[in-house]
């Protein structure tokens, strides 16, 4: 079956200006680098690397709330098809309808002078989306219950609840207005494990009920196992591979994966210190290495990883990979 | 080994505008010399405080109960901590005996100060060295946590390193006065997880080496299962379970416990659903009666749970829960 991606970045680069001389080619930091990815409508589209690997900003500019420098975004909903580099002003804010956020943090996320009742339905107001207050009530209501907040929450403030129900507040407002891509960046780093556990499911319910298709941001590779059906890695502004969920984590190709994968602290006392380790950190988008942006800390780098950048290649079913060695470190 | 501290009936409440709030709620531990321990639990749940208190770095407004004894094993013999009064007698064990690591090492470096005289000040209060020798101790320190080119760094300020090297830096420093106890409060949990592989093994190597013990703070169960020798698991202000990490993590026997493990997305199977464990954590001001986890316990035998604080019961040799569910007096298998 071919699907149809709601949402796809072609050749997407994100790229922020830095101070330079008069003379000579401005410098620039590359956030984001020649992103290719398709994500299909309806799916669970995991993204996950360490902090400076540009995925937030590739989430953000799948919102056009990042610049896009290079390449495109194309959304396609079956209603409308934007591609969002050339975008206008009356369009845009038709996609913010359309495509949402949830923040992490939802102690900031949340104005401290509104009530929930307010928070929820502020982007009815400003969209418009609305005709009268009984109607914006009634939706407000609807999303609410479907978050699990009952109309005694809608008329208190943020202070009153805890960090599991701001960030049910949070995903009531992201879906207020009906979107159809929802892009949840680091939603449940700031909550305790135990309350962790509700939001994920809460997240994967309503994604299934509504039929939205999610970009799930985090660093977190146990939780991105967990509620994901497709991840893609980065490191240092490139996918360095992307598989269906199961086949990433049964047999990841990279060795960036691999590593991060083997870094996770096992929960089992007796295996320990068995892990793969990585030396050093990853380095600055600034000055990034040549070749492949891994080979500094890769210990399966050869000469040729140090000229040559790797590009996505085939690696099975829907599973690619940028690493020159992968066909025969896989034997 | 030898007995290195103990904590013996610890209860500490503050003082605020919303009137007494229980923090910590007669606790009691002790840990050897070499030994680490991993204190576990979720916001709220008074682990900061309770590992803040061996120091006594609480702020003002803390109340320490009438019970609570803290005592410190050091060569010159037993220190009761809660009884030190003066910044002077303080300085035996700030710094000095007991050193203490922070989850964000941005923010426990003064940014206006090079690494290097920070590192220094702190030698020249403990121990006798001149400032030269303790410039080459720090210096030696720096190199011995893996940070490249430890002269240059000397001189760097906090801003200059990245996080990773950060908190190597900060862990150079809270062992260069060579502490007999380290209490590291989520020394991980900002940090990426290689970054934090490197660094959970080079605080294990540090122990071996330096022979101290270390009070390992965390949220996280799989640091506690890759570092620690034997857990404690904290639930608002209480201690309700306790053991060595395999019993604890293999076999635990408190309810709360369980439910953790439960909620813990694992890789190991990736299918398995994340059960949660409903309700939230209460506020301390509506400090739950009885058993402060009834509210949300899946496994409440009765109206006793609401009515009565469940005693330490032994599950097995040196493992303990506080729950009714072992009480041999409950008649329950």
């Amino acid at each position: 079956m071919t699907n149809k991606p709601l949402i796809a970045a072609k050749g997407l680069s994100v790229h922020y200006a830095l101070r330079g001389n008069l003379i000579g080619p401005k410098p620039y930091v590359g956030a984001v680098e020649n992103v290719d990815i398709d994500i299909a409508p309806g799916s669970f589209f995991g993204l996950v690397g360490e902090s400076g690997s540009g995925k937030t900003t590739l989430g953000r500019a799948m919102l056009r709330a990042a610049p896009i420098s290079r390449g495109d975004v194309v959304f396609d909903d079956g209603e409308v098809s934007y591609s969002l580099k050339g975008l206008g002003k009356k369009e845009l804010k038709d996609y913010r309808k359309r495509a949402q956020l949830i923040f992490q943090d939802p102690y900031a996320a949340l104005s401290p002078r509104m009530t929930v009742r307010d928070i929820i339905a502020e982007p009815l107001e400003v969209m418009g989306l609305t005709k009268n207050r009984a109607e914006t009530d009634e939706r407000v209501r609807e999303i609410a219950a479907k978050c699990r907040l009952n109309v005694e929450h809608l008329r208190r403030f943020p202070h009153a609840f805890s960090g599991g129900q701001r960030q049910r507040i949070s995903i009531a407002r992201a879906l207020v207005s009906g979107p159809k891509f929802i892009v949840a960046d680091e939603s449940v780093a700031a909550l305790d494990v135990s309350i962790q556990a509700d939001v994920l499911n809460l997240l994967k319910a309503i994604q299934q009920d509504m039929g939205l298709t999610f970009l799930f941001i985090s660093h977190d590779l146990s939780v991105v196992a967990h509620v994901c059906d497709h991840v893609a890695v980065m490191y240092l502004g490139r996918i360095v591979e992307t598989a269906p969920t199961r086949t990433l984590f049964s047999g990841p190709s990279h060795p960036y994966t691999k590593a991060l994968l083997s870094a996770i602290p096992s929960l089992d006392p007796d295996d320990r210190g068995k892990a793969q380790k990585l030396e050093g950190e990853i380095p600055s988008p600034t000055n990034p290495p040549p070749g492949c942006k891994f080979q500094t800390r890769c210990p399966v780098a050869i000469d040729r990883c140090r000229v040559e950048e790797p590009t996505l290649e085939a690696a099975g079913v829907e599973h690619k990979v940028a690493c020159h060695r992968w066909q025969e470190l896989a034997d | 080994m030898s007995r290195l501290i103990d904590v013996e009936n610890l209860t500490l409440q503050f003082d605020t505008d919303e009137g007494r709030i229980t923090a910590v709620d007669n606790v009691s531990f002790s840990l050897e010399a070499g030994e680490v321990m991993g204190l576990v639990g979720e916001s709220g749940s008074g682990k900061s405080v309770t590992a803040k208190s061996l120091m006594k770095l609480n702020p003002g407004n803390a109340v320490y109960g009438p019970d609570s004894k803290i005592t410190l094993q050091l060569d010159d013999g037993p220190v009761d901590v809660l009884s030190l009064k003066t910044d002077r007698e303080m300085k035996i064990v700030r710094g000095g005996a007991i050193s203490l690591i922070f989850q964000e090492p941005m923010a426990s470096f003064a940014p206006a100060i090079s690494i290097g005289s920070q590192m220094v000040e702190q030698l020249l209060i403990h121990t006798n060295f001149s400032k030269a020798q303790a410039k080459e101790v720090s210096i030696e320190m720096l190199d011995r946590v893996g940070i490249s080119d430890p002269s240059t760094r000397f001189g760097q300020y906090a801003f200059e390193l990245s996080g990773g090297m950060r908190q190597r830096a900060m862990i150079a420093m809270a062992l260069s006065t060579k502490p007999k106890l380290l209490i590291a409060d989520e020394p991980t949990t900002a940090l990426d997880v290689t970054i934090q592989a490197q660094v959970i093994d080079l605080m294990k190597d540090l122990v071996s080496e330096f022979g101290m013990g270390i009070i390992f703070i965390t949220h996280d169960l799989g640091v506690i299962a890759q570092t620690a020798d034997k857990v404690a698991v904290m639930y608002l202000g209480r201690l309700v379970e306790q053991g060595t990490v395999r019993d604890v993590i293999r076999k635990p026997a408190h309810p709360y416990t369980r439910g953790l493990l439960a909620a813990l997305p694992t890789l190991d199977d990736i299918d398995a659903p994340l059960t949660p464990i409903p309700g939230d954590i209460p506020s301390p001001l509506e400090r739950p009666s009885g058993c402060v986890y009834h509210t949300r316990c899946q496994e409440v035998i009765g109206p006793r749970c609401a009515a009565q604080v469940p005693a330490f019961h032994n599950v097995d040799a040196d493992h303990f829960a506080a729950c009714h569910l072992y009480d041999p007096k409950e008649g329950t298998t």
